[in-house]
């Protein structure tokens, strides 16, 4: 399970909405407990693809990120990015190019009216959907 | 020369378990070597061939990617941070 606290939902969402047309990225700061984390900061990134079908988080970005959150004694524990005209779900390329089998992945589907967010894991190529939690602390932000 | 490598999670099993752990070398290359020497699973995991790094490997030294530095030649000093990161992308 992904639990994340409201502040970091709201960010997702605004960062997917704010690069339309084209996809956005970012990652996800927090506490890993097993099979699951809490994610307490995101940290939006720039999508080096400048596209609507691929993203490619700037790795400076990740670095800052990385840095970051090793400060604040958190790991990274997940991506998101957005799929602005598909459904929440990955793609054969998120698929193929998922970094770390530890991670969550995030989907934001901003094919309808109402954004929609769900998170996976994909570990050996495959996809299995977990259940995505909102916390109402305000987290680290 | 002394520097630390950061790891990122889906490496740490193949160093230990450790976050960020010591190695020496003047280049870049040779703190690879170093890092590698000791935890050998590491070599495939970031090396595509002896001389080439994964294309999916992201390394900084410091706040500069290695791409930019001279790669794998590029000269490292004592203290100097080297971080390892996996490419994110997708579609």
């Amino acid at each position: 399970m992904l639990s994340v606290t409201t502040a970091v939902r709201d960010q997702i969402v605004e960062h997917c909405l704010a690069g339309r047309p084209e996809e956005a990225c970012g990652l996800l700061g927090g506490t890993i407990n097993g099979e699951s984390a809490d994610a307490t900061v995101c940290y939006p990134g720039r999508n080096l693809a400048a596209s609507a079908i691929l993203y490619e988080l700037d790795p400076k970005d990740h670095l800052l990120a990385d840095r970051d959150a090793e400060e604040r004694g958190l790991e990274l524990v997940g991506v998101f990015h957005s799929h602005t005209h598909t459904e929440a779900y990955p793609s054969p390329t998120d698929v193929g190019r998922a970094p770390d089998p530890t991670w969550h992945y995030v989907l934001v589907s901003l094919r309808d009216q109402e954004p929609v967010i769900r998170s996976f894991r994909i570990q050996d190529g495959r996809i299995t959907e977990e259940p995505l939690e909102t916390s109402a602390t305000t987290g680290d932000n | 020369m002394a520097v630390i490598v950061r790891l990122p999670t889906v490496l740490r099993p193949h160093a230990g378990g450790e976050r960020q752990v010591d190695a020496a070398g003047a280049t870049v290359a040779e703190v690879m070597g170093d890092l590698i020497g000791r935890f050998p699973s590491l070599k495939d995991q970031l090396f595509e061939s002896e001389a080439s790094l994964r294309r999916f490997v992201n390394v900084y030294l410091n706040d500069d990617d290695i791409r930019y530095l001279g790669g794998l030649d590029a000269g490292v000093s004592d203290g100097d941070q080297l971080t390892i990161l996996p490419a994110v992308a997708g579609g």
